[in-house]
């Protein structure tokens, strides 16, 4: 399985490595490098590299490519998903994955590492049960650690490992008992140059914050659950139970977890909430290009768009842009070429817009392509495919829970073709 | 943190005297010679000093006594060994410390260790003892990290310890220590690979290991250390079947990936066609009359354990780990009849929505799959569409099955698709839409025209790469239909002039060559231009020039012969020896002289032969020769490991191996008439792996009933009809035909139904008189309720738990018409009493009632109404209430509680008082909180304790050990929610004691 692990940064340099298996010489990596020079971005660097004796598998996360050294068959999806779970892992610990914070916590993450694989295969990536093991940095920990001798390793074995509930601890208590639901959904879509939609769906998750006394038991019913046409689970999630009556009953982890995804069925139309007008035009023979886009609002059910943010990447041929927004602010790289208009919120009394010039390279030929507009924006206390929470109800323990729910609509990946 | 200050300046106090010193010396040794190089020297010297000192002062950290200098030392070694830095000279300093007390110093010697021993094996010998000790300590993680350093340790000298230690593991009481052991295999199997065959004995009985946190890690040892030792799987196929939802993920993968290959050896196809092929061109040689007749006959039936996989894997499709999902999707990709096939095509679109590594895997597989099953991604075909932010190699793969997806419906939208993305600014994409556009053109012949058309507009773009493409795949598209496109090549000849890419230049050049007798004019004089600039072009272009001037030569001989012989010289004295190499062939060739011989007769129709058009094909034409999902099929090569997946058998081998002996098969088979011949064995056979199989029932039936029933279906010939029912659609009658016979079996051997208790139902030991408020008087208006549990079974239905409800009316005027509303607004069924037409003041009735919990203890909502009020009322039963109790011999509970294992197993230690303690006192406890049969016990410590559940009578064990001062309190149920519930009541009322 996983040989070895190396974390390179975004200039090159291998900053850690971890071996499970004899050591590999950390020359392997050259392979590595040789492809990311090849490919333009860091984004381009084939997930999947071989070389004469190993082949390397790696992930990018936060600039940082995680590099794993693979000997033999295994599916390579296994070793991505794993690299996926050590770097949620670290962030779960220290709040970020970058190369300063596995620097500063070098001993952590050894350790942490350390219990994920044994002779390359995962042990334990459950956080629940690696954070009994190895307790997560604090301040206040550091400080009793040095005073009192005591250490972040515990002693005993997690109780999880050999629950039928891996993903939750026993013992746990809180003051305040909450549970909290965010249904968060994201729009996907293709718009084409006319404003008419190519392709749209919705993806959503329900991320849920749990901070609840002893074992709780909890089921979730939705109004409309036929909406939903495909969904993966946390394990928690009693798959039978929803099987058969539509109704998501679990007793979940303690803390930040993802309950559930979901793929809102295709059959459904999906309401599209902005429009953008836009006219980018370039003319044969002049160094002059006109750039007018316009935003606005449709089918929001009364909701305000916000946080919106516009980025385009404009042709290379492009020199510079000299545009005026309504409202918000832009900025234009002329290195990289790439505009991004900060709109915020939208006012539909008054619609955002950009609009001024670009100058092109003298000489230059006017470019064929227009460029391709990528949108975000968020819509509070929507879900835009309908869906409705019907009730949260709490079995097996006594007391009562402060329960929330919360909608939200963003864009995923959105684009607009010009 | 000061520790650390202080050693710090320490440290730049040593280095500084060092430093002045060596400095001396080098200026004192050098002072003759050059000036630079003593000035650069000590810079050298003063890091390897640094070094040095850093590492003495290390060591004498770890020398002092105290553990926080110690372990604060071993977080720097760690932080070098991070970096790669070696630190392997401080091996004894750091060994020292491998029997510490402080765990996390402990811990962090273990990773040293393990780094460094392979290195300083005589030095790592020292710390064996501590491990073999520490191997014996009585906490389970201890045990379990001990093994897995000490077979980390890469050591051959020490291969007879590991190998002993595994086999101590793996009969661990700790599931945890024994997944530990099984990790130990691998890593001892690839130290020293001759301990081949005792691995194999450790592997053979970890698989019968129960334990879900056990099965994915020796499945992986097994796949490492003998994967070809399929026999060893057969015995566990089922149980691994069963238990695979409840393994953590990564077990998931490798035991699907496992039990793919498994299925593929063992069933037969289910991919209907190919096996009525089979059978035809086969079989009648090898097989007696008799059978093939059967087995042409026969539709294809699926193995019942084949489907058990499919049906078992099933639920995992909705797993948040990707890599689970692809395993599925393979096995259902390898193992399941085509049209099942189409459950797994919305899990694959789903992960197109992960990380963009994750996307490149699931593509490819997707771009694999959908060469040959177009239909199952069709309706998906929008989710392929490219966005501008996607990385290149998504971009290609998305393209890739864009093409594979088209037909003559969609093609259409396709293509207008791909006109985006020509425009697009990444130019590499652009040019593999245009391959992408050719290959549609081919495949599709409608289109063909259109995307010529399209192709030769494309001519005339600005950018180099595009038209290059262009050209390349116009080349192609022509060779299909060249005299309809005599323009098109007319076209092609005047660009060439502005195009430099060499594949571009070197197809054109081919074209004017292949089809020179379509534009005479223009053919000669392009071969005019090109003498001109021979020596200028690439190796490519070079060889197609001296192609175009021979074939020329041959028609148009007149013109060009100069021509010819001017290209023929040039290339003699090239200095690339392919193109020496072809000018003098064609030479010979073309040119007739004597030693030519026979063959420049054939020269025209050697090189103007008609050439067969290219076929376009995917690149993943023929990656599924390799499984899906693994890194071969990655590659696009065999990776090292790669476990071929076998063709299905053409004949399923014996289906019995399977079997796991139940307890009563030996009388099964003694109890056979000696003359009941090998049909009517095999069909008692098939018929007992159909009830196992179905219905779990090996765990619940007692051996006589198995015996019973499978007497009862030979001889009413229900059998034949089970095995002659073929569709799945008839699955149902075959369950309710099997559970006739397995009552009427009941029947005759006078034992209770339902059949999973074979145990007989006793009556309570203990009724509590508690009863609870149901409805307080004030929020009733009057009408109080009470209820409470008479642990009796009820007489309203097999599944309901019986209730007393008692009702007073503490009103002064009569109450009229209580009853129970019909709606209840929970799922629960309730069966309610009859109405009460009048309840006088002060007076209360006594009714009962029953409720269906189904086994939970959610509560039970309901209405209670008066003529004129409704009262929502709710009942919450304690998990001890929604139970029976039942006898057993304490033989029996044994058994039974060796059955329910594992994850079916919950237990806790209190400690309690021991002058507190008698034989009355625990029963009485437990009998009080739960309806248990107490089990007369045979040990004095023990207290046995027996139910089942009411609503689906599964069983409840529930046992008590005594040991002074504390107590063990385990409880044994496939129920594993109401366990752990009853777990915690259990212990309460045992503490309180």
């Amino acid at each position: 399985m996983i040989h070895s692990l190396f974390l390179v940064n975004a200039s090159g340099d291998i900053f850690l490595e971890k071996h499970w298996k004899s050591v590999v010489s950390r020359s392997v990596c050259d392979y590595f490098f040789e492809a990311v020079e090849r490919a333009t971005e860091p984004e381009n660097v084939p997930p999947v590299i071989p070389t004469p004796h190993h082949c390397l598998i790696n992930v990018l996360r936060q600039r940082v490519y995680f590099v794993a050294v693979i000997q033999s068959e295994v599916p390579p999806l296994f070793v991505i998903e794993f690299l996926h779970r050590v770097v949620d892992t670290f962030q779960d610990y220290f709040g970020v994955c970058t190369e300063a914070a596995v620097k500063d916590n070098v001993v952590v993450v050894y350790e942490l590492l350390e219990e994920m694989l044994d002779n390359g295969f995962p042990l334990a990536t459950e956080s629940n049960i690696l954070k009994e093991l190895i307790k997560p940095p604090t301040i206040l920990r550091t400080v009793v650690n040095t005073i009192t001798g005591s250490t972040n390793v515990g002693e005993q074995l997690p109780t999880g490992q050999l629950s039928v509930v891996p993903w939750r601890r026993t013992g746990v208590k809180y003051t305040n008992n909450e549970a909290y639901f965010d249904v968060v959904e994201e729009i996907d879509a293709i718009i084409d140059k006319s404003g008419s939609t190519i392709t749209a769906e919705i993806q959503g998750v329900i991320d849920a914050c749990v901070k609840l006394t002893g074992m709780p038991d909890l089921t979730l019913s939705f109004m409309n659950p036929r909406l939903l046409d495909d969904v993966s689970f946390h394990p928690c999630v009693r798959f039978k139970r929803w099987e058969a009556e539509r109704i998501l009953s679990f007793v979940p982890p303690d803390g930040n977890f993802r309950l559930l995804s979901y793929h809102v069925s295709s059959q459904n139309l999906v309401a599209i909430p902005v429009y953008v007008k836009h006219n980018i035009s370039f003319r044969e023979g002049s160094s002059q290009g006109r750039f007018e886009l316009t935003l606005g609002p449709k089918q929001t059910m009364g909701k305000a768009v916000e946080s919106v943010l516009v980025s385009s990447q404009l042709p290379r041929g492009v020199l510079n842009a000299n545009l005026s927004p309504s409202q918000g602010t832009y900025t234009f790289d002329p290195v990289t070429k790439l505009l991004s208009w900060d709109v915020g919120k939208i006012n539909p009394q008054k619609l955002p817009s950009l609009k001024g010039s670009m100058s092109l390279q003298t000489g230059a030929s006017k470019p064929d392509e227009n460029p391709t507009i990528n949108l975000q924006f968020k819509i509070q206390q929507l879900a835009v495919s309908g869906l409705k929470v019907n009730r949260l109800d709490m079995y097996g323990e006594k007391y009562k829970p402060f329960k929330g729910i919360k909608y939200m609509t963003k864009a995923g990946k959105f684009q607009v073709r010009t | 943190m000061r520790n650390a200050l202080v050693s710090a300046e320490n440290l730049q106090l040593t280095l500084k005297s060092d430093f002045s010193s060596e400095e001396q010396a080098l200026t004192n040794n050098h002072s003759s010679g050059n000036e630079e190089k003593p000035t650069k020297k000590p810079h050298f010297f003063l890091f390897f000093n640094h070094f040095e000192t850093m590492n003495e002062d290390l060591k004498e950290m770890l020398e002092s006594n105290k553990e926080s200098l110690k372990l604060e030392a071993m977080k720097r070694i760690v932080g070098l060994i991070a970096k790669g830095k070696n630190a392997s000279e401080l091996f004894p300093a750091v060994v020292k410390n491998v029997a510490s007390k402080n765990i996390e110093l402990k811990k962090l010697v273990y990773v040293y260790l393990v780094r460094y021993a392979e290195e300083q094996q005589d030095l790592a010998l020292l710390s064996i003892s501590t491990f073999q000790r520490a191997l014996k300590d009585p906490n389970q993680l201890i045990r379990a990290s001990a093994l897995r350093v000490l077979s980390s340790i890469r050591v051959p000298i020490i291969v007879p310890i590991m190998m002993l230690a595994i086999k101590e593991a793996a009969t661990d009481l700790s599931p945890y220590v024994r997944k530990t052991a099984a990790h130990a295999i691998q890593k001892l199997f690839s130290l020293d690979p001759d301990q081949k065959e005792h691995l194999i004995e450790v592997i053979e009985k970890l698989l019968k290991d129960k334990s879900t946190l056990v099965a994915g890690s020796v499945v992986m040892a097994f796949e490492e250390v003998c994967p070809d030792r399929i026999d060893l799987i057969h015995k566990n196929y089922r149980k691994l079947c069963n238990l695979l939802v409840d393994v953590e993920e990564w077990g998931q993968v490798v035991i699907i990936h496992m039990l793919t290959r498994y299925a593929r050896t063992q069933f037969v196809s289910p991919w209907r066609e190919d096996a009525v092929f089979d059978e035809n061109s086969e079989k009648a040689f090898y097989d007696s009359e008799e059978e093939r007749r059967v087995d042409q006959s026969k539709p294809y039936i699926m193995d019942p354990d084949h489907r058990l996989l499919l049906r078992n894997t099933k639920p995992l499709l909705q797993s948040r780990n990707t890599a689970v999902v692809m395993a599925v999707s393979q096995l259902y990709w390898h193992l399941s009849p085509k049209h099942e096939l189409s459950i797994i095509t919305k899990s694959l679109v789903r992960l197109l929505r992960s990380h963009r590594e994750v996307q490149y895997i699931v593509l490819q597989n997707i771009a694999t799959m959908s060469i040959q099953r177009k239909g199952m991604f069709e309706p998906f075909m929008k989710s392929f569409y490219v966005r501008s932010t996607d990385a290149t190699h998504i971009k290609t793969l998305k393209l890739e099955i864009l093409t594979n997806l088209a037909n003559e419906a969609n093609i259409s939208t396709i293509l207008r698709e791909f006109q985006t993305y020509v425009k697009s600014q990444d130019k590499a994409f652009a040019a593999a839409t245009i391959q992408a556009i050719g290959c549609c053109a081919t495949n599709i012949s409608e289109v063909t025209d259109t995307c010529l058309n399209g192709l030769v507009l494309l001519l005339s773009n600005r950018d180099e790469t595009v038209v290059a493409e262009s050209v390349v795949v116009i080349k192609k598209l022509l060779q299909t239909q060249p005299s309809q496109h005599s323009d098109i090549i007319k076209h092609m000849a005047k660009l060439f002039d502005n195009i430099t890419v060499p594949m571009a230049r070197a197809s054109i050049l081919w074209l004017m060559g292949e089809y020179c007798e379509h534009v005479p004019k223009i053919a000669p004089d392009v071969l005019r231009k090109m003498a001109k600039t021979f020596t200028d072009e690439e190796d490519i272009v070079k060889l197609q020039i001296v192609n175009l001037a021979a074939k020329l030569y041959l028609t148009n001989s007149k013109q060009t012969k100069l021509l010819t012989q001017y290209i023929l010289n040039l290339g003699k004295y090239d200095q690339n020896y392919d193109i020496r190499d072809r000018t003098r062939f064609i030479r010979q060739l073309i040119v007739p002289n004597e030693k030519s011989g026979a063959l420049s007769k054939y020269a025209r129709r050697i090189l103007m032969a008609p050439k067969p058009a290219p076929v376009l094909q995917s690149a993943f034409k023929d990656r599924d020769r390799f499984q899906l999902g693994t890194l071969s099929h990655t590659l696009n090569s065999q990776a090292s490991g790669y476990l071929e997946l076998s063709d299905w058998p053409a004949v399923a081998p014996d289906q019995s191996v399977r079997n796991v002996e139940v307890a009563g098969a030996p009388a099964l088979s003694k109890s056979k008439p000696a003359k009941s011949n090998e049909k009517q064995k095999r069909i008692r056979s098939t018929c007992l792996r159909i009830m196992q199989h179905n219905y779990s029932l090996n765990y619940y039936l007692p051996p006589q009933i198995i015996q019973k029933t499978l007497n009862i279906m030979t001889k009413y010939i229900l059998i034949h009809i089970v095995l002659s029912i073929s569709s799945p659609f008839f699955v149902n009658c075959m369950c309710s035909l099997l559970h006739l016979c397995v009552f009427l079996a009941c029947q005759f051997d006078a034992v209770s139904w339902p059949v999973r208790v074979s145990l007989q139902a006793s009556s309570p030991v203990f009724v509590p008189e508690t009863s609870h408020e149901l409805l307080h008087r004030m929020t009733g208006k009057g009408l109080s309720a009470q209820y409470r549990f008479t642990r009796q079974p009820c007489i309203y239905g097999n599944s309901m738990v019986s209730l007393q409800l008692t009702l007073s009316n503490r009103t002064d005027q009569a109450l009229e018409n209580i009853h129970i509303s019909e709606k209840s607004s929970t799922g629960q069924n309730i069966h309610r009493f009859n109405a009460i037409e009048r309840l006088e003041p002060q007076a209360s009735v006594t009714v009962s009632m029953g409720v269906d919990f189904n086994d939970s203890t959610q509560t039970a909502n309901f209405q209670l109404c008066t003529k004129e009020d409704e009262f929502s009322v709710s009942i919450q039963p304690a998990v001890g209430e929604l139970l029976l109790p039942i006898t057993m011999s304490e033989a029996d509970f044994t058994k039974e509680q060796g059955k329910l294992v594992g994850m079916n197993e919950s237990s806790a230690t209190i400690t309690i008082t021991p002058e507190n303690v008698s034989s009355q006192s625990v029963n009485r406890k437990v009998v009080s909180v739960a309806n248990l049969g107490v089990i007369p016990s045979g040990q004095e410590n023990i207290y046995r304790f027996a139910g089942k559940t009411v609503s689906s009578g599964s069983l409840v064990l529930v046992s008590v050990a005594l040991k002074d001062p504390d107590a063990m309190i385990t409880i044994n149920t496939e129920k594993t929610v109401m366990g752990s519930m009853l777990l915690r009541q259990v212990k309460t009322a045992v503490q309180g004691m």
